[in-house]
């Protein structure tokens, strides 16, 4: 068997440029479609404790100890072609909200802190804020004194209140909520009595108004 | 000819070993392969919870934390400051496989391995001759890619596509529609090239096979003076190319090259018994 011949410096330096190349093209594809994985999935909501959405990407490792940690089959991961990106946890209030266990059991058994393993109590949870989306379909607008979303809030009174007001000319309790007291578990969600919830929870992202941005792009 | 579900590569094995010790290796593998999954998925199944989580990251019998090293680099390359469980898991991982070989994670546990040797066999039964060739060094720059995506994006990039997790994490937590990924690995393997997938792309195999370059445990072709030149190992082997020197050459018998899935296939396939699992041997 002939020998190859050992390649030269000249080629050496060819080969790895061809492969740092390659590898800078596939990261940059794979960036591009990370990219745009991530910008739909705006609408999911992550378990208690969960980090900044950016932050929770780079720190979760897709693991589900927080999915079977939940006594109430609350979480799940994503499958391909869910709203939120592959793999990672996340919750439907309207079919399963969070039951807001007083020891968050969820976020104790991540490994990664992607959740916040020493979060002090459920109430400081941020999985999102509800917003009344449906003024036009939610009963109290209607002046029918529904109210089922104010009556199944586990933080009632302070995250959700009823406020009378006047509205053309008619007297009405409103459904409000409060952005502060508000963990976002989606109760009012599920219980509310329309075919489609007039009450959603929102990422507070994608739920909140404000001010306008900080320069590294969050809301103030 | 007489339709036989018998490997073309292990033919010459079986007829001089006889089913069994022809298939020793294979057996112990995919024993291996579906106890991991299998205890996985008894909890969720079965209410049968001796670990909880998945490959990436478990807890075992509630206090021993195991995580995957490359999910946790990719973790680390996206700006993460990981808690130490997983910090600790990931290097409880490492050092496991520092010791029995990186790439026995291709070997021994990974559910891919099952689809790719599942094609390969298919593929030599139908007479699939078709190979497109691909660098071996492709899954490094996919590997390198991948880090750099990490890096840019601030996610764990890979996971977003990875098969590997996909497979595992869909099996003991539902799959959804990840099954076209999968069956696009299979399609790969079966038509367009010899064992494209683990031989040649998948970065997973090559991160697993860096970090056990200097492995304890080693396949030896021990009883090279023997061998007849069926080729039965060269045709059975993900990786060919790691073969050569330790059953050709006249340095070490230890089979040294990182891309050896210690799967011990060359052993079962020799009908002569040259290779054995033993311990590195760096020199003769
Ligand atoms: S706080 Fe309780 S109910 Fe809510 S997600 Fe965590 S474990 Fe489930
Ligand atoms: S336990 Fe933590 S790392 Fe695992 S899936 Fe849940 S959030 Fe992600
Ligand atoms: S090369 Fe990748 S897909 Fe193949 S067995 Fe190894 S980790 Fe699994
Ligand atoms: S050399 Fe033997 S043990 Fe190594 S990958 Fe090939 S068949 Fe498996």
């Amino acid at each position: 068997m002939a020998k190859p011949k050992p390649p030269s410096r000249r080629d050496l330096l060819t080969s790895g440029a061809k492969a740092a190349g390659v590898a800078c093209l596939a990261g940059l594809s794979l960036t591009a479609y990370v990219e745009s994985a991530r910008r739909a999935e705006a609408t999911a909501l992550r378990p208690p404790g969960a980090l900044p959405e950016d932050d929770f990407q780079g720190a979760c490792v897709r693991c589900g100890l927080c999915v079977r940690a939940c006594p109430f089959d609350t979480l799940r991961l994503a499958e391909l072609g869910e709203e939120a990106p592959l793999g990672t946890p996340f919750f439907v209030a309207r079919e399963t909200p969070c039951f807001m266990c007083a020891d968050v059991p969820c976020a104790k058994a991540c490994p990664t802190g992607a959740l916040d393993r020493d979060i002090p109590s459920i109430r400081q949870a941020d999985m999102g804020v509800a917003v009344l989306v449906g003024h036009e379909s939610c009963l109290n607008y209607k002046g029918i004194t529904c109210s089922i979303c104010h009556r199944v809030c586990p933080i009632r009174d302070e995250a959700i209140t009823l406020e009378p007001q006047a509205i053309r000319g008619r007297r009405m309790v409103i459904p409000t909520v409060h952005s502060d007291k508000c963990t976002g578990c989606g109760t009012c969600e599920k219980h509310c009595v329309l075919g489609h919830a007039a009450i959603r929870v929102l990422p507070r992202e994608l739920g909140l108004g404000g001010r306008g941005r900080n320069p590294a792009g969050r809301a103030v | 000819m007489r339709l036989s579900l018998t490997a073309e590569a292990r033919r010459e094995g079986v007829a001089a070993k006889g089913w069994v010790r022809a298939h020793k290796w294979w057996i112990l593998r995919r024993l291996t392969q579906l106890t991991a999954l299998g205890v996985f998925m008894a909890g969720p199944l079965a209410g049968i919870w001796l670990v909880r989580g998945n490959f990436a990251s478990s807890e075992i019998l509630g206090f021993l934390p195991l995580s995957d090293p490359f999910i946790a680099v990719q973790s680390l390359a996206a700006g993460a400051v990981l808690a130490r469980v997983a910090l600790l898991g990931a290097l409880l991982i490492t050092l496991f496989y520092i010791v029995v070989g990186g790439r026995a994670y291709c070997g021994w546990i990974c559910p891919v391995n099952i689809v790719t040797d599942t094609a390969y066999w298919l593929r030599e039964k139908l007479g699939i001759t078709r190979d497109r060739k691909l660098d071996r060094r492709t899954r490094l720059w996919v590997l390198g890619g991948a880090l750099l995506a990490s890096l840019l994006s601030g996610t764990v990039a890979w996971e977003f596509v990875n098969p590997v997790s996909l497979l595992q994490r869909g099996l003991i937590f539902g799959l959804g529609a990840g099954w076209t990924i999968i069956a696009a690995v299979f399609l790969l393997d079966l038509l367009i090239t010899r064992r494209g997938w683990c031989g040649h792309l998948c970065p997973v195999g090559a991160f697993y096979g860096i970090m056990g370059k200097a492995s304890v445990v080693r396949v030896a072709a021990s009883r090279r003076e023997a061998c007849t030149n069926c080729g039965a190992c060269f045709q059975i082997c993900t990786e060919p190319h790691v073969i050569t020197p330790a059953l050709k050459g006249r340095g070490t018998m230890s089979i040294l090259n990182q891309d050896c899935l210690n799967c011990g296939s060359c052993i079962d396939a020799c009908p002569v018994d040259v290779f054995e699992i033993s311990v590195r041997r760096n020199i003769r």
